[in-house]
């Protein structure tokens, strides 16, 4: 029967589906779970309570205070320009924002120390100045910025088209100017977008690795965030210190997905 | 408050929505601009308001130049056809968001806001969002919202556009009232003729960037400028050069010098008016409008023949002479009516 083989169909999917997330995903994710509490809280918890921990996890949202609101305003200026101001160049200024995804994290690092590395271009005005940039936190920052970049751009993009600009047209005909307009009708309207790109943003900065291990020398309590202190950890033979900080960093991601969540619910209610 | 636009011109890329267009709206009038899809009215339209900049020409609100004014110090009431209501505000934050932005005292605004909702009958939906409301509802908010800022003028671009038929009659009816209560100088762009002339007092005709012409309903229907706007605004048959509103064609059966021949293909009864569609010899399809009493002793039938006489007929090319035998009408040089007076 038609319906029968449907139905038999539909669960087969489902079954593959599941299968591969609970394979790929949840199986290792749960195992690290598992093993960071298999000798119960004190282990990973002495590890993240570590001086090294602790500087680590400050370091980490320290990256997201600074890399995730300057992304947020850049995102979303960059996607009013795309969208609502017509130029040749806008195909050409889209590419390249997509370029830190198409680009491997290392080579993002890399480039950076031809910048502000010791032969770099910027080297001596820099030094002049007393700014340190590689091997401290302004080099981490930058690299973080980069990374992450064109995610609020890219959830932006498509919610600007949609609304298309009736209602900011609308908006000046009873009298409010470009600034108003966009804070009272603009973005509110691209609100979901906006939060959705913050989300990725927040979740990428959480857990860059490559660019930043190249820039930062990973010094422990100085330039180490969690995902460099993960490494350590896992490197000097300290696997509850390297679950537990896994865990706090998972954990920090999941926190910002769900509150997500929570206030797209509350709106919806 | 009184708008006119002088010389306006305005060109998307290559193409010329505005052809040096001038026209003057009187102060409390209610004027339509009718034309059909890409005749610039809607660009006209926005060109008051300020939402589009004219290549040329300039646009003045009560005899001051605004040209030059960005849209939100127009003072312009306008309305979207697709409604643009703020869909992430209630009903009452929609219709209180110009007076918000004007720093009304709360209070008073909530008042003001109240009361337009009272007008446009959405009192009970003020705390309802867009997205809860019915089309009609929707364009009603969006006319209260455009109201609440006391506008100088209000402008309608399309504004039943969106909307179904019976709703789209009423609204009609209703904006109608709502201008003779008010008085606000209102101008609205619409493609339906009909509609034009039951809301309008005055009327402008626009094709292709240009003004065919404006006056009152009767005038365009009776003394059209031209062969747009006689097609445009009513119906029209075209005979030849000449042009014959439907019901100025009469159905007889017995044909004399001034008939022509014509094949009934069919008999359309809608109420009351009766529709008579015909193929004339030459291949020409006409129709002719009668009463349900003339179709009757008439006693018409499809696929029959019948006689065609038209009893007003119109010329616009200047040309008098005719070369289509006895049966044709004649028209002026001057393009006026042409009375052909009944056979007996």
């Amino acid at each position: 029967m038609a319906v029968g083989s449907g139905t038999t169909s539909r669960w087969g999917l489902r079954v593959l589906g599941l299968g591969y997330i609970l394979l790929l995903l949840l199986l290792p994710l749960g195992l690290i779970f598992f093993k960071t509490f298999e000798h119960g809280i004190a282990p990973p918890l002495d590890a993240i309570t570590s001086p090294d921990g602790l500087h680590a996890l400050k370091l980490t949202l320290l990256m997201v205070a600074i890399a995730v609101p300057l992304n947020t305003i850049f995102g979303i200026g960059c996607a009013l320009l795309l969208v609502r101001h017509k130029w040749w160049g806008n195909p050409i200024i889209d590419a390249i924002i997509n370029l830190p995804f198409a680009i491997s994290p290392i080579v993002i690092g890399l480039s950076l120390f031809l910048l502000y590395g010791t032969t770099g271009w910027f080297e001596p005005a820099l030094a002049e100045a007393g700014i340190k940039v590689l091997f401290s936190v302004p080099g981490m920052v930058i690299a973080s910025v980069f990374v992450s970049l064109p995610f609020v751009v890219r959830e932006t993009v498509p919610v600007l088209q949609e609304i298309g600009t009736e209602q900011e047209q609308a908006a000046s005909t009873l009298g409010a100017n470009a600034w108003q307009t966009f804070w009272r009708v603009t973005l509110p309207a691209i609100r979901w977008g906006v939060a959705y790109g913050v989300v990725l943003t927040t979740a990428r900065v959480l857990g860059e690795f490559g660019a930043v291990s190249v820039v930062s020398g990973s010094i422990s309590g100085q330039t180490q965030t969690l995902p460099l202190f993960v490494e350590k950890q896992y490197e000097n033979f300290n696997l509850p210190g390297a679950f537990g900080a896994s865990v706090l960093l998972a954990l920090l991601a999941l926190m910002t997905l769900l509150a997500m969540n929570f206030l797209k619910r509350k709106e919806d209610a | 408050m009184g708008i006119s636009v002088e010389g306006a011109k305005k060109c998307f890329g290559d193409f010329q929505a505005l052809d040096d267009v001038s026209i003057e709206v009187p102060n409390g009038s209610l004027t339509a601009l009718l034309g059909p899809s890409g005749s610039g009215k809607s660009t006209l339209l926005r060109a008051i308001a300020g939402l589009e900049t004219l290549d040329a020409g300039r646009v003045l609100i009560d005899d001051e130049d605004v040209s030059k004014k960005p849209t939100q110090k127009r003072e312009v009431g306008f309305v979207f056809q697709h409604y643009a209501a703020f869909k992430h505000m209630t009903v009452f934050e929609n219709v209180c968001f110009g007076l918000k932005i004007r720093k009304w005292d709360k209070g008073k605004a909530s008042q003001r806001v109240h009361e337009l909702l009272d007008l446009v009958q959405l009192e009970g939906l003020a705390d309802r969002y867009p997205s809860q409301l019915s089309g009609g509802q929707r364009q009603r908010m969006a006319l209260a919202r455009a109201l609440a800022v006391e506008p100088q003028v209000l402008l309608l671009d399309e504004p039943f556009g969106a909307l179904d038929a019976k709703v789209r009659k009423d609204l009609r009816t209703w904006l109608r009232r709502l201008h003779e209560e008010m008085h606000v100088t209102t101008i609205f762009v619409t493609h339906d003729q009909e509609e034009a002339m039951d809301v309008a007092g005055q009327l402008v005709v626009m094709n292709e960037g240009r003004v065919e012409q404006s006056g009152s309903a009767d005038d365009l229907y009776d003394h059209p400028a031209n062969e747009f706007v006689m097609s445009f605004v009513g119906e029209v048959n075209q005979l030849g050069d000449h042009f014959v509103r439907p019901h100025d064609m009469e159905v007889v059966l017995d044909p004399d010098d001034r008939t022509q021949e014509g094949l009934v293909q069919r008999i359309v009864t809608l109420g009351f008016e009766v529709r008579i569609e015909l193929v004339l010899s030459d291949g020409t399809e006409v129709w002719a409008q009668l009463t349900r009493a003339e179709l009757q002793r008439l006693e018409l039938r499809e696929g029959q023949i019948a006689y065609l006489r038209p009893v007003q007929a119109k010329s616009f090319n200047g040309s008098s002479s005719s070369d289509h035998g006895a049966s044709t009408p004649h028209g002026h040089h001057d393009g006026g009516d042409a009375d052909i007076p009944a056979a007996v």
